[in-house]
């Protein structure tokens, strides 16, 4: 990645991985790529009740390469596929991407010529959310889990990505 | 040494520029403002746009081709997420579609809930809309105040419905579920939580210079042309059209109440803005009026070949027990034939047209979507106005993926 | 839905397009006239200019496939002057559907028939702008004709601009 990377896998790399994954994941810019009906979750999940600024992710950025958290919102469709793949590719490292809702993770209950049956048909997914649309609720605990998730990786990870 | 002037800027923009001043410019389809997801690419002269072309289907999921396969029953699921922001209406005009196809009526207390839920809905869609649109003209605290009313409506109906944007509360002959015993209780609260908010953005927007700047007269259509493009709903009611499907062709027990329909005059944004804030308060006193009214009863049809008996009854009853196998693996049948049931929408009529051919799955299914001749009509609404303004009206058309592109 | 006292208008057009008007019936209530492919526009000018209707709610079409002829063509008008709702059909032959186009008296005819076109393959003359509309550019076939598998899938195209 950078200049970090020369350390290898020393103590001064696990002391940087905290301090930077500490950085990461308390400051999730996220950028909602919303398509459908879990949108209005999302919207729940954002506004006043339950304040996904306590999480350090209330801010989305609608510019991709602004980004390091795409959430991608609903179906996706083949007319769409190709336009979700752009946005991915422009995002910068590191990025990770949340499949929001049954239809993100698996086309759910749309299984016919229109509907792409999953995101990870097209582009790598950390955390899928289940639910039809999911509740708030499972929107924080994804979140938390993303969290995690970070709070575990080095910043030599990505080297190869 | 001085760089030639040209190789400043590269030779391939994404702009194009044509001969005579104007430009090409792309807007969406994954752009902050086009929620849901919809391309504009428009030709500007400078901030003026001259012509647009509108590019839809990035949410087609094949909505009527998936319900010829399925039992009519199973559709309903599939109706929520046609227009996802007031999916009990869906349910409602479906549900009452299949009826109609099969010559039923609903009890009369299934008719009052049904009433009940499509207002609250009703309510949902412009609390969303609304807010979502002060959002993006820069009246943040206004979203969070209608998100919080939408959020307690979505509270009242997952209590009764079990579902919060996707109930699925409509069967052919009645509802899923009665409502819960303290449902009038909880709906009187919400509703005064509704109104606190409501006039808390009433105060922020209504008279609030710039958002009125940037609402009175952009995105106006006249009324000839929003009646040859078939606009209904609010954005037909704004330019002075006392169109209602709930007046002019009652369905339910919409006649059984007392409530107007507020119209406009200009045809512009702060119209149609107007009209929705309106409408709310006229849905809050549709909602009361029919809690005060609903009477006891039961909530299915009667009949064992239209909805399903009583878990009782199929348990100690063998015509039960085969009317509950039938319906549930072959599903209601209706005679053959066809018919179009409209009802009044968030955005505008709603209607059902069903093709049977006798079987338990629909020959047919079609939605005649309110806001796709909306957004047909947002070239002809947006040409003319500055780039920015495209932001408002958008907000206002209401456009919802889901019903659009079905 | 309709009201009996307007029921003269669908004798006004019986009686105005005799040889046109091939059958009349009103299932449920929903007054309907099947009328001959050739003389849709005419009827739908009759329509709108003489009775009074002033809404194309809708348009659609149904495959009735294997039956021949085999498509249908589907309009739903509503007169708000008379509060009255009338249904038109005409058949369409799958050899070649084609009808006349209704955008010189609506204009928002104007998507309603390149729905129609997407998803049935029937083709308007004097559309201005017959075109795929939910479906992309690339794609073979009309989903929703009977004989379009509903899983059938096609290879995704990449992103274009």
């Amino acid at each position: 990645m950078g200049l970090e990377t020369l350390f290898g896998h020393s103590y001064l790399t696990t002391r940087l991985d905290e301090a930077v994954n500490w950085g990461r994941k308390y400051s999730f810019f996220q950028y909602p790529f919303v398509t459908a009906c879990c949108g209005m979750e999302f919207m729940s999940a954002w506004a006043s009740t339950y304040d996904i600024a306590r999480f350090g992710a209330e801010y989305p950025r609608f510019s991709p390469r602004q980004a390091d958290v795409l959430f991608v919102v609903g179906t996706v469709n083949e007319k769409l596929a190709p336009v979700l793949k752009r946005v991915y590719d422009q995002m910068c490292e590191p990025k990770w991407v949340v499949a929001f809702g049954v239809c993100a993770t698996s086309g759910g209950f749309y299984d016919n010529y229109a509907t792409v049956q999953g995101i990870d048909k097209i582009i790598p997914v950390d955390i899928y959310i289940p639910g039809c649309p999911p509740r708030p609720e499972a929107v924080l605990d994804a979140l938390i889990k993303l969290q995690e998730k970070v709070s575990k990786e080095s910043v030599l990870d990505r080297k190869y990505r | 040494m001085e760089k030639p002037k040209e190789n400043l800027f590269p030779k391939n923009w994404n702009l194009e520029t044509l001969e005579d001043g104007r430009m090409v410019l792309n807007m969406g389809p994954s752009h902050p403002s086009m929620h849901g997801i919809v391309r504009l690419l428009l030709t500007v002269r400078g901030e003026r746009v001259i012509d647009s072309d509108v590019e839809i289907g990035y949410l087609h999921r094949g909505f009527e081709k998936t319900c010829e396969n399925i039992t009519y029953n199973q559709c309903v699921p599939y109706t929520d997420r046609l227009n996802y922001v007031s999916p009990f209406i869906n349910n409602v005009g479906y549900a009452l579609a299949v009826e109609k196809l099969m010559g039923i009526e609903s009890p009369a207390r299934c008719q009052y809930i049904r009433v009940i839920m499509s207002e609250l809905s009703r309510l949902t869609d412009h609390l969303t809309c609304i807010g979502a649109n002060a959002m993006e003209l820069g009246g943040f605290t206004v979203y969070f105040y209608l998100i919080n009313a939408r959020e307690a409506l979505y509270r009242l109906t997952d209590s009764a419905a079990g579902g919060r944007v996707t109930p699925a509360y409509t069967r052919v002959g009645g509802l899923t579920r009665d409502l819960p015993p303290d449902f009038k209780l909880n709906a009187a609260e919400v509703l005064r939580t509704v109104r606190k908010n409501v006039a808390d953005a009433d105060k922020l927007l209504t008279r609030n210079r710039i958002f009125y700047d940037r609402l009175r007269g952009t995105g106006q259509i006249s009324k000839e042309d929003a009646i040859a493009l078939s606009f209904t709903g609010p954005a037909l009611r704004s330019t002075g059209v006392p169109l209602d499907v709930r007046k002019a062709t009652p369905y339910l027990v919409y006649d059984h109440f007392d409530f107007d329909i507020p119209v406009g005059s200009n045809g512009d944004n702060y119209d149609r803005y107007l009209v929705r804030m309106e409408e709310i308060k006229q849905s809050m006193l549709i909602v009361e009026q029919a809690l005060a009214q609903l009477p006891e009863g039961p909530i299915n049809h009667p009949d064992f070949n239209v909805s399903l008996p009583p878990k009782e009854e199929v348990y100690g009853n063998i015509e039960a027990l085969m009317a509950h196998f039938k319906l549930t693996f072959e599903g209601v049948k209706p005679p053959k034939g066809e018919v179009y049931q409209a009802v009044e929408g968030g955005n505008g009529e709603v209607g059902f047209y069903i093709v049977s051919d006798g079987t338990g799955k629909p020959w047919r299914l079609r939605v005649r979507p309110p806001c796709f001749v909306l957004t047909a009509g947002l070239s002809k609404m947006i040409r003319g106005g500055y780039i920015a303004d495209i932001v408002s009206t958008f907000g206002q058309v209401n456009m919802i993926g889901g019903e659009l592109e079905r | 839905m309709t009201t009996a006292a307007n029921s003269y208008l669908l004798e006004t057009l019986k009686d105005k397009f005799p040889a046109e008007v091939l059958a009349t019936h009103a299932f449920r209530g929903d007054e309907t006239a099947v009328i001959q492919k050739d003389s849709l526009a005419a009827v739908a000018a009759f329509l709108k200019g003489d009775l009074g209707f002033d809404f194309l709610m809708d348009l659609t079409a149904v495959d009735h496939s294997p039956r021949e002829p085999r498509f249908e063509l589907v309009c739903h008008f509503y007169s708000s002057k008379h509060n009255y709702r009338l249904r038109l059909k005409c058949a369409l032959d799958s050899e070649n559907p084609a009808a006349a186009s209704l955008t010189p008296l609506w204009a928002g005819a104007n998507w309603f028939e390149r729905e129609a076109y997407d998803m049935f393959g029937i083709k308007f003359e004097g559309h201005p702008d017959l075109r795929r509309i939910l479906m992309y550019d690339g794609f073979e076939g009309h989903p929703l004709r009977k004989d379009y598998p509903l899983k059938k899938r096609q290879p995704r195209i990449p992103h274009r601009d």
